[in-house]
């Protein structure tokens, strides 16, 4: 399997009171009250040399996202930050997974594609083009975009960015909600006719059908954790099924905090910073979320008969609570080990998208994660589902060299014309 | 209480399919409901009804069974251009137009774009100008306290207890909640994110004899764009309904229904 470095890129300093003087950590806390801008400076920096610490430590790969108006994530343009990785773990075998710029906020999204092509290009093909439909508040409120439009947007303007990608012709693009009369990008990514396609999703049934119909990787980016995911997971891989896909684990990937240490004891080092993450960061009120359009009428009603993703009252759940709901895993490398290796096979997680860092969590402390992770977490992840499955969704430089000997053909390789 | 019943009109090219609510006997009656769908209105319809053929038309997207509606239409000019199909296809000549918050600015547009076809003009609380100094509330976006105490004057009252009620069979409660939510979102396809769209620069074309109701604790648009309306209609007059916020109709019901009467009646 393969195993990446997810990173928030978080206010780590919040006041103490912050969820007593905001009702919402999206939107609402004013940056000159909150925010000092040399710290952000440093957060910026920190993050980066983290996640090239991660790469040159093991990680397979470095994802980064875009959020905007709040305190829990601020990488308003990933491609910023993809970039400078890009040139920062030049030459190592690491992918650069943009997951990623939000295709219906960015008008037109060609500018999008041709940052990916740019990160693709400076990176020498290691990029993972991921296309998340962005949360709501980033999509309709900081950004505008009409709710009940969000999607239909999204699907158009992914269209455009694939064929613009490849397109040998100079074509005109009369579309719906773009148009654009000579379509003739420059620069064009490394890999084509595109590189491998990763869509974040958080629950949405409609997205998951999508993504399978698509046969891209589906993303689940849940904070939740894998043991709350089990409705998500068999939902995901009965539509799989059903739809006549493989049972390829590496089309689906998950978002799971972890924080080992020396010993499970030691690990309550990390209470204080997920308790910031869930009680400050995920202060996102529902009616911030759950704005009008943004699920289409079958998502919102069957999100009203069964939810796919349980509602938490994270406010009172303390470090006990989120450990030993799964929310996060905390403890020795063989606590750590166990735990993922379950959770993976239980939901045949082919990436793993490590939270190694969140909410308040020190530079040196989220280090020290990443060390032990890579050194003693990694190894017993890295061989899972490589004997019998292979991963189609990787960019084809980063592939390990194949095993000794001829490689038998699998459906899979059929399915993707191979 | 005259008999309301339901039928379908297949507009758009086929595309769009819309419920009209029609009962009531009279000279025609065109209501346009605002953005929480037409069911909080009812009571409101069946009053006007005593005295006038009312026909309440599901905005595109709301009707149940053709939700996909809503993809039909992409902007204001598709809209009026619609709302013109529907007139014709009412047989509705030179109807008067009633329209709540939403349904307000729908009737100023299509008033504004075809003077001909609107006999008289009443907005309730009509969305469609903006004043920085006292800006509209995102409804959509509001927590559920502040929303309440936003659309009526007495949120704790009777009338709030009805507009927000649910059934109790599961299903029907999952359909009016989910239908309660689609219609906010298929109304804010042409208001996201600010409900000024240039009415301002629309509106003089309006000829229709105007009333202008407005509920005096209205928490979503505030009283004072009444008279920003009147400015801008020749002849408008202006009605404030006491006990009253966002939903005259709904809190204020007989009296809201009495002043639209009466105005109609008015020669």
């Amino acid at each position: 399997m393969k195993v990446c470095m997810f990173h928030l890129m978080p206010y780590r300093d919040l006041p103490a009171d912050f969820e007593r003087r905001y009702k919402s950590a999206y939107l609402d806390p004013v940056w000159f009250d909150v925010a000092d801008p040399d710290k952000v400076g440093r957060y910026y920096n920190w993050t980066l040399d983290e996640m090239a610490y991660a790469a040159r430590a093991g990680m397979h790969g470095l994802c980064t996202n875009q959020h905007h108006q709040n305190v829990y994530g601020f990488m308003a343009n990933p491609s910023l930050m993809g970039a400078a990785l890009a040139k920062m773990t030049s030459g190592q075998n690491v992918a650069i997974v943009q997951i990623g710029s939000t295709l219906p906020s960015t008008s037109p999204p060609t500018r999008i594609a041709e940052e990916y092509a740019m990160i693709d290009c400076l990176s020498g093909g290691r990029l993972v083009a991921g296309f998340p439909t962005g949360l709501p508040t980033d999509a309709t409120i900081s950004n505008g975009v009409v709710p009940v439009e969000q999607r239909a947007r999204y699907r158009e303007a992914l269209e455009l960015v694939l064929k613009a990608w490849s397109a040998r012709e100079v074509f005109a693009w009369n579309g719906r909600h773009y148009q654009l009369p000579m379509v003739n990008l420059w620069p064009r990514p490394v890999q084509q006719p595109h590189p491998p396609i990763w869509i974040p999703g958080s629950g949405s049934a409609t997205t998951v059908e999508f993504v399978v119909d698509r046969d891209d990787c589906f993303c689940h980016l849940s904070y939740f954790g894998a043991k709350n995911a089990e409705t998500l997971g068999d939902y995901y891989w009965d539509t799989v099924a059903q739809r006549g896909r493989d049972a390829n684990p590496y089309r689906l990937g998950f978002l799971q905090l972890i924080g080992v240490s020396e010993s499970d004891e030691a690990a309550e080092e990390y209470a204080p910073h997920v308790e910031y993450f869930f009680h400050k960061l995920l202060y996102t009120p529902q009616y911030y979320q759950a704005i009008p359009g943004y699920q289409d009428l079958p998502s919102l009603t069957r999100a009203l008969e069964a939810p796919l993703r349980e509602r938490f009252d994270l406010q009172a759940l303390k470090y006990k609570d989120f450990v030993e709901r799964g929310f996060l895993m905390a403890g020795s490398a063989a606590t750590v080990r166990d735990q993922l290796i379950a959770a993976v096979k239980r939901l045949r997680i082919g990436h793993l998208l490590a939270l190694l860092h969140f909410g308040s969590m020190p530079h040196e402390l989220c280090l020290k994660n990443i060390d032990l992770f890579c050194r003693e977490v990694l190894p017993a992840l890295s061989d899972l589902w490589d004997d019998e499955w292979h991963d189609r969704w990787w960019p084809q430089r980063l592939q390990p060299p194949a095993p000794s000997g001829p490689r038998e053909a699998r459906p899979e390789d059929r399915l993707r014309g191979a | 209480m005259p008999a309301f019943g339901p039928r379908t009109l297949r507009l758009w090219q086929g595309g769009i399919e819309t419920r009209v609510e029609t009962g009531g006997d009279g000279p025609p009656l065109v209501f346009l409901h605002g953005p929480w769908g037409l069911v909080g209105d009812r009571d409101f319809l069946a009053l006007l009804a005593e005295g006038h053929r009312v026909h309440a038309p599901w905005h595109p997207g709301t009707s149940p069974g053709n939700p996909e509606a809503i993809h039909r239409l992409d902007d204001w000019l598709d809209l009026v251009v619609y709302y013109g199909e529907v007139l014709d296809r009412l047989g509705l000549e030179r109807p008067a137009l009633i329209g709540h918050s939403f349904g307000g600015m729908l009737a100023c547009e299509i008033a504004a774009a075809m003077p001909e076809r609107v006999g008289r003009l009443v907005l309730i609380d009509p969305l469609g100008l903006w004043r920085a100094d006292l800006p509209v509330r995102n409804w959509m976006i509001l927590p559920e306290n502040q929303r309440n105490a936003a659309l009526f004057a007495d949120p704790a009252g009777p009338a709030a207890a009805r507009f927000f009620a649910l059934p109790a069979d599961p299903a029907g409660r999952v359909a009016a909640q989910a239908g309660f939510t689609w219609a906010q979102a298929c109304t804010g396809k042409f208001v996201w994110p600010l409900p000024d769209k240039g009415l301002t620069k629309r509106i003089h074309r309006i000829a229709a004899p105007t009333l202008i109701l407005w509920g005096a604790a209205d928490g979503i648009i505030a009283p004072a764009y009444a008279q920003d309306f009147a400015e801008r209609i020749a002849g408008a007059r202006v009605q404030m309904i006491a006990g009253a916020g966002h939903l005259p109709q709904v809190e204020q019901p007989q009296e809201t229904a009495r002043l639209v009467r009466e105005f109609l009646a008015d020669g």
